[in-house]
């Protein structure tokens, strides 16, 4: 469009000019008669048409709308349709086409004038006093080309003229009409990919409520601004959080002279994310934690602006090696070496920056805000040491590899460990090995013929946490998927609900790998504000490979857990007909540890009639959506009245071919009565082999329920902030919501106690 | 002469009222044609002089901390004006304008601060955390009137500019480069 009026523009000048030149007796003495027999100059002619070009261009054009900024005591004027249109189009149309018109007829003129020049001009004296008259000659001098040149020139610009103005209004026409509905209505708007959910998780398939600035009361559903008895309930018993404030990723964890060492990502200014350094805590068992001070600050000019994610590497003599990503005074992401000031403090509290940092920057074709998180390094065949970092290149998530000898200088490997088209920036990658037949953790160096390798990466695009397993070439540094079509990234998901940025660490103390997994919040954060901290991490849970099913890893809360249980319950052979809910009477039930097993009714199993529908958790109608074969499980943090309650439950479907499939899901919808939390539902199918019964663990911690189906195959953990179904009126039950099938359930459930997670004490005892 | 002189003037005018407007429009109509809310994008950058020859990362800054951080700091004045003009009558009234004043105070506080900073270091999982977070409080705040709500205008614009906000986020990072 601006070329047009440019070349329009620049095709009239020269038709001007050309128009000047020829007809300058015309102009300055001619005229013109009208029929009625009045006689108008040419001046008059040229004046009148000038002012209806000027018109024209600028009556057309759209108008950039300096809207005086809206006080808070007026109705926004520009949310209402008439003024929307009114600010879009002051003119009507019918004036740059009026205008469009008058040029027309004047060239028609104008080709009439020059057509008449020709003849003698009725209106110049024939004869002249002295020579300066020179029609005749005037007449024999006017060249064919002039003339071609400017009645071209006219044209074009008659042409272009008219385009701009038809092509300019035609589709600003068109704007208003594609998004009128998009931004004055009050319904859903159509577009899913680009509206922003209202509520935490993504918000594809489920019905949002997004617009409910007119709904107020929705049946019972009524809106609780938070008080404070609701909030403090929600701060966990058994979970890492800090104190206070906001925590993000967990950072380098390891186990050194006795104790186990956690550090995370935290804000010390506020209950979101920003200024972010590393907290620092200490353990003997991973689950009872000891705060202590900050272990790197963002006090360099290379990690000023953010003191992020990293890994330990213990070196074969002992030592420990840092490796994290500093965001420099400039925004570029670089990695930076760390190490403890004083290797004989078990506690590691004091760390020294490496003086030459950065000891990485983002190669060449990388961009500088594309490359972070570098993972504990393990060494090759040659004696080196080779890390991984995360990045992508346009949408193509990648794992960089480079090799070391000193941690200080660093040689890039040709190509990437691994990437996958489609997935975008992988954050936080992770590379490890598993055994195939041992069930315990290997270091990370190890390889050899009974082992595979676990690639993982957090995707940056959709806040998931992907794992594939395969093989590793360790000659040319590349990692190739056992199966490709669960790659990296499109495959299956270390959690299904909350979980990310996770990390794995070998614990050489008892021989296994453990994982730890960032939980964020998913209520709003002026609630995260108004408690004054925000995020947990997951339980620890040991990482062991599959081998029944050879694709999928088994996670499980690490055994220490086991020490936090107290008084128990235990509920044999439970029959649940379809359709029932059962109460079990356990007492307090915000901090529980469940063990359940469910056997379904097998005739239901075989007569249930096959369908081809395709079942998923996220778009369920949830627990309330009866099948033949499920829903049938537990309802946590339920109150008496089941006005509030967190569903998680298997449901079988059967296909039309007769195979079952099993799916494990995790229903927010009715967990609470606030309406600014996240009301999705969780889940995936989960793998369920010949012979295998129906088994879940869930641990219960006030606003966080952690699932784990067939032995930590399929793992859910979600947020939960109920506003009635809190301390002594939280209640668990086991319901069979099936139509056809009834369910035998066995159940054992323990109290769990507080892991009184506190400040490392002043005095050494604890 | 004088004539030619006087239609290369008149043709000069027209030129300059509307050149701005056709030449940079582009980038932001673009961006916002990708938002649900066209009218209220292009409107807000176009008033905004540093939209003049900004990315699409600096055209989100501007949403953010520019029209949203204004709208929201509006919104805050008038809470306050409500409070203490007397609507502290109706208890239930003045629960629900106390609720949204620390709502629009987490805006301001927390959510622009922490978009803020996620645009300048990178880390966009934060600012789309952070704009999809302000258009919830702003919902929010409006479901919490008991009846009639005051502030139904001022809600919807700042929850619509968090959308636009987010929006622009969800583009950053999902785009190519």
């Amino acid at each position: 469009m601006p070329h047009l009026f440019v070349l329009a523009i620049a095709f009239l000048f020269p038709f001007f000019f050309l128009v000047v030149k020829l007809l300058k007796k015309q102009l300055i003495h001619g005229g013109y008669t009208l029929p009625s027999g009045k006689i108008k100059s040419n001046q008059i002619y040229f004046g009148k048409f000038s002012l209806s070009f000027f018109f024209a261009f600028s009556w057309s054009q759209p108008r950039t709308v300096n809207h005086p900024p809206c006080l808070p005591s007026e109705a926004l004027p520009i949310y209402s349709n008439e003024n929307l249109r009114a600010l879009k189009h002051r003119t009507p149309l019918f004036l740059p086409s009026y205008s469009a018109v008058r040029f027309y007829f004047f060239f028609i003129r104008f080709i009439q004038l020059y057509q008449t020049m020709a003849d003698t001009d009725p209106f110049l004296p024939k004869s002249s006093s002295d020579g300066s008259y020179p029609t005749g000659s005037q007449a024999t001098r006017r060249s064919p080309i002039k003339e071609q040149l400017t009645i071209f020139f006219g044209l074009l610009a008659v042409g272009l003229f008219a385009a701009l103005l038809i092509g300019k209004n035609g589709s600003y026409n068109a704007h208003v009409q594609e998004n009128k509905h998009g931004s004055l209505a009050t319904s859903t708007t159509k577009k899913p990919e680009t509206l922003g959910p209202v509520s935490r998780g993504p918000a594809a398939g489920v019905s949002e409520k997004s617009n409910r600035l007119s709904a107020k009361v929705d049946g019972n559903l009524l809106v609780y601004p938070w008080n404070n008895s609701m909030l403090s309930w929600q701060r966990t018993a058994f979970h890492f959080q800090p104190e206070k404030n906001w925590m993000n990723d967990p950072n380098g964890p390891l186990f050194y002279k006795g104790w186990y060492h956690f550090f995370y990502q935290y804000n010390p200014n506020a209950a979101v994310w920003g200024d972010i350094v590393w907290g620092h805590a200490v353990s003997r068992d991973m689950i009872h934690w000891l705060h202590l001070p900050l272990a790197m600050v963002a006090d360099q000019w290379y990690d000023v602006n953010g003191v992020w994610t990293g890994s330990a590497t213990i070196l074969p003599d002992g030592k420990v090696v840092m490796l994290y990503t500093g965001s420099t005074a400039e925004a570029v992401q670089v990695q930076n070496l760390a190490y403890p000031a004083n290797p004989n403090d078990p506690l590691l509290i004091n760390w020294v920056k490496y003086p030459g940092n950065p000891v990485l920057v983002p190669p060449p074709g990388i961009d500088k805000m594309d490359f972070r998180d570098p993972t504990t390094a393990w060494l090759t065949s040659e004696g080196k040491w080779r890390i991984t970092i995360g990045s992508k290149i346009n949408k193509t998530g990648i794992a960089l590899i480079y090799d070391t000898t000193d941690f200080i200088n660093y040689e890039r490997l040709d190509g990437a460990l691994h990437a996958v088209s489609g997935t975008g920036m992988w954050e936080c990658v992770d590379f490890f090995p598993v055994s195939k037949t041992e069930e315990n953790g290997l270091e990370t160096s190890v390889n050899g013929p009974g082992v595979k390798h676990v690639v993982k990466a957090s995707l940056d695009d959709d806040r998931h946490d992907y794992y594939a397993i395969g093989t590793y070439h360790e000659k040319n540094g590349t990692w190739i998927p056992d199966q490709p079509e669960i790659d990296v990234g499109i495959g299956i998901r270390y959690d299904y609900g909350i979980f990310y940025a996770a990390k794995t660490f070998y614990d050489q103390n008892k021989n296994r790998r453990v994982l730890w997994g960032w939980i964020g919040e998913s209520d709003s954060e002026a609630a995260d504000v108004q408690k004054g901290w925000a995020s947990l991490q997951s339980i620890p849970r040991t990482i062991l490979f599959d081998n029944k099913t050879g694709t999928h890893l088994l996670q499980w809360p690490v055994e220490e857990t086991e020490s936090l249980r107290l008084k128990s319950n235990e509920f044999n052979q439970v029959t649940l007909q379809a359709g029932t809910v059962v109460p079990l009477d356990v007492g307090s039930a915000t901090q529980l540890d469940i063990m359940a097993e469910f056997v379904i009714d097998k005739e239901a199993l075989e007569k249930a009639t096959g369908s081809n529908e395709t079942f998923s958790c996220g778009t369920s109608g949830g627990a309330a959506e009866r099948g033949a074969l499920g829903p049938f499980g537990l309802l946590a943090l339920a109150d008496e009245s089941l006005s509030e309650k967190t569903p998680v439950y298997f449901y079988i479907a059967k296909g039309s071919d007769g195979n079952l499939k099993t799916f494990f899901c995790n229903d927010q919808s009715r967990s609470s009565a606030a309406s600014d939390v996240n009301k999705l539902i969780y889940g995936s199918f989960v793998p369920v082999l010949e012979g295998e019964n129906l088994s879940l663990r869930m641990l219960v911690d006030h606003s966080i329920i952690e699932s784990f189906a067939q032995g930590g195959r399929t793992v859910i953990t979600s947020r939960v902030y109920p506003t009635k179904a809190i301390y002594g009126a939280a209640k668990v039950f086991l319901f069979n919501n099936a139509t056809e099938a009834s369910v035998t359930a066995s159940l054992k459930i323990w109290q769990m106690n507080s892991a009184f997670i506190r400040p490392y004490p002043n005095d050494g005892k604890f | 002469m004088k004539s030619l002189i006087l239609f290369v003037f008149l043709l000069i005018l027209p030129a300059e009222a509307f050149r701005p407007t056709l030449l940079l429009g582009n980038l932001i109509e673009r961006t916002c044609r990708q938002t649900p809310f066209y009218d209220l994008c292009v409107w807000s950058l176009k008033t905004n002089p540093e939209s003049r020859n900004a990315d699409v990362k600096k055209l989100a800054r501007i949403m953010v901390d520019s029209v949203l951080k204004n709208k929201a700091s509006d919104t805050l004045d008038l809470i306050d004006e409500l409070l203490q003009d007397g609507f502290t009558l109706d208890p239930a009234l003045h629960k629900a304008l106390s609720s949204c004043a620390e709502r629009y105070s987490v805006i301001i506080g927390g959510d622009v601060p922490e978009i803020i900073e996620a645009l300048e270091t990178g880390d966009y999982k934060f600012a789309e955390r952070g704009t999809n977070d302000a258009a919830m409080e702003a919902n929010s705040c409006e479901v919490e009137f008991p009846g009639k709500s005051p502030l139904t205008h001022m809600n919807k614009v700042v929850h619509d500019v968090s959308v636009v906000a987010a929006s622009i986020v969800k583009i950053i990072l999902h785009s190519q480069w």
